[in-house]
């Protein structure tokens, strides 16, 4: 570049179209999915992409002759065709570390997703993947205790954690929820959650529900005998209230608590992490608003890349989806996310719409949460799709059983253990699922009434948002 | 709706995680089990406790975990022995797992005689 100003604006292509680019261990790689507008290049439309998202300006100006641009610039590096979409292509594009402050995604996401995505040239953006550097990673504190530090302190090994969202999702006073919680402890679950929607409303202020849900617990655990755990939910108007709820959750001798990371926020959220390293607590995080961002196959960003993003700000447990439940999500690229939440090596493998290696180095993994109208019928396909490193969570699923919650919340817990057992040995989980789940209903009544109750509930839609295939 | 004459009585019952919800396992089941731990490269080991401490993360170890060993029969002599030595205490048997630092499988094999 030499080194004369010149006003005006040029072409974008010319600085930060780099076909010759080979990025480097410690850039942070990007890849968009790009609809650019009818008669722009898709090298130009790239290459506007990479400098809209880092240094670059619409004009050129004065003042970058004061700086080496050439070390600071994003570079678009690769274009490829989408399969079967004749309009779109792929662009990848690299990053040098300097561009982000250490430890935020909050900054990350600040230049990826921010101004680029209302950008004119453009018709459609999408961020498909990202690639953190382990340099990057190494500056976040990331989950604050991670898969093997909850089973741990849980004590719960060899299977998938058993939860349940409490119901009816808003409207009952904190003693009649409390009832609830522990109906479904003592009958064998090892979680209850509340409702992502359930903050600190006039029908039930937190600091009540708080009380009432830490009797429940540990009455269940002193007569079961095994840990238990509700996710107490501190999102919260204000940081302060969210911390001043955390506190409490802690002084109540609570294990769980949680958040809620796309409405609070990824600044609230890795607040709440950092909290949680420090004070022993285990941090599930629920995903209100994700399909706002991630259902569209054109615009917006992929879950895998919110997924990440969230693994480097802080959790111990994230909703991935059920496949099979009432929630979107395709099977392959569930299973690409899923690995890039537990992995500490995730290879690149556009089968399951993973664009690149993924070295976590040390970061802890996070738990799977399935949930969303799954019910026992499940269970032996959700093991073998998610395996132990997950939390099965069945709402309706449990509350809805004839008996009530206690014998819902068994039902599900010996088809879980009757799957994880019929695995070991060997069986065909999905194929055999029928045969697995009779025998040990055979032992049962909970069990043998909830597989009566929800033998003709299915959710068979297509799904809106597929791998990018022929 | 269910009727009152529908509705069961669920009683809460102490249980020892995982497949504490099962019937007690046969021996054959235990086996399989055990040959599953071996498969998946897991270490063998065993541990034992009074039911009334239970709830405790630490059992007490029967010697050491069995770095290596893939025999079932080598095993199954050892849980044999552990209950025998100790037939009032629960006996749980488990696969450690280095990698993930953490256990693959873990349940309670036998009951203590109360």
């Amino acid at each position: 570049m030499s080194n004369t100003y010149q006003a005006g604006v040029k072409e974008y292509r010319e600085k930060y179209w780099t076909p010759d680019y080979v990025p480097l261990d410690t850039d942070l790689l990007a890849c968009f999915k790009i609809t650019g507008q009818p008669g722009v290049p898709n090298e130009e439309v790239a290459a506007a992409v990479a400098a809209e998202s880092s240094t670059g300006t619409w004009s050129t100006v004065w003042s970058e002759h004061l700086t080496d641009l050439e070390f600071y610039k994003g570079r678009a590096y690769r274009i490829e065709p989408v399969p079967g979409d004749p309009d779109g292509f792929y662009a990848f594009i690299a990053y040098p570390l300097d561009l982000f402050e250490e430890g935020s995604v909050v900054n990350v996401l600040t230049s990826l997703v921010g101004n680029v995505f209302g950008f004119k040239a453009l018709r459609n953006l999408r961020l498909e993947d990202i690639r953190f550097p382990i340099a990057f990673i190494k500056t976040c504190n990331g989950p604050p205790n991670g898969i093997q530090v909850e089973r741990d302190r849980l004590n719960k090994y060899g299977r998938p954690l058993l939860g349940a969202t409490t119901k009816p999702k808003l409207g009952l006073s904190a003693k009649n929820y409390g009832r609830a919680v522990y109906e479904m402890l003592r009958g064998g679950l090892d979680f209850t959650k509340d409702d992502e929607n359930i903050n600190c409303q006039p029908f039930m202020r937190w600091q009540n529900r708080f009380e009432f849900v830490a009797e429940a617990i540990h009455k269940a655990q002193a007569e079961t005998g095994e840990r238990k755990g509700h996710y107490l939910n501190v999102t919260a108007a204000d940081p302060e209230a969210m911390y001043e709820r955390a506190e409490f959750a802690k002084e109540l001798g609570m294990p769980i608590i949680m958040h809620d990371f796309l409405t609070g926020g990824f600044t609230a959220n890795t607040g709440l992490a950092k909290w949680c390293r420090k004070n022993g607590m285990l941090l599930h995080i629920h995903r209100a608003m994700h399909a706002v961002i991630d259902r569209h196959p054109k615009h917006g960003i992929h879950f895998r890349v919110l997924v990440k993003c969230l693994r480097l700000s802080g959790g111990d447990q994230l909703h991935t989806g059920t496949v099979l439940g009432k929630l979107e999500g395709d099977r392959n690229t569930t299973l690409g996310f899923v690995d890039l939440l537990r992995e500490s090596f995730i290879p690149e493998d556009r089968s399951r719409g993973v664009f690149f290696d993924q070295d976590w180095g040390s970061m802890p993994g996070v738990f799977a949460v399935a949930s969303g109208g799954i019910h026992v019928w499940h269970i032996p396909a959700l093991l073998n799709i998610f395996g132990d490193d997950s939390v099965l969570q069945f709402g309706g699923g449990t509350q809805g059983h004839p008996w009530g919650n206690a014998a819902g919340a068994a039902a599900n817990r010996v088809a879980l253990e009757a799957s994880v057992k019929a695995r070991n040995e060997g069986r065909d989980l999905e194929r055999e699922s029928k045969d697995i789940l009779t025998e040990a209903a055979r032992h049962s009544k909970p069990l043998a009434m909830a597989m009566e109750t929800w033998k003709e509930i299915k959710f068979e839609f297509d799904t809106v948002d597929k791998l990018d295939v022929q | 709706m269910t009727s009152t004459q529908q509705m069961g009585d669920y009683k809460t019952v102490q249980t020892l995680e995982t497949f504490s919800f099962l019937p007690e396992l046969t021996q054959e089941e235990i086996y399989a089990q055990i040959n599953y731990v071996i498969a998946q490269g897991l270490t063998p080991s065993i541990e034992h406790e009074h039911p009334s401490q239970a709830f405790n993360h630490y059992w007490t170890m029967w010697k050491l975990p069995f770095f290596g060993e893939t025999s079932l029969e080598r095993v199954v002599a050892e849980l044999e022995e552990c209950k025998r030595a100790y037939p009032d205490h629960h006996v749980r048997f488990m696969g450690y797992d280095v990698y993930t630092q953490s256990q693959g499988v873990c349940f309670v094999a036998y009951k203590g005689r109360s």
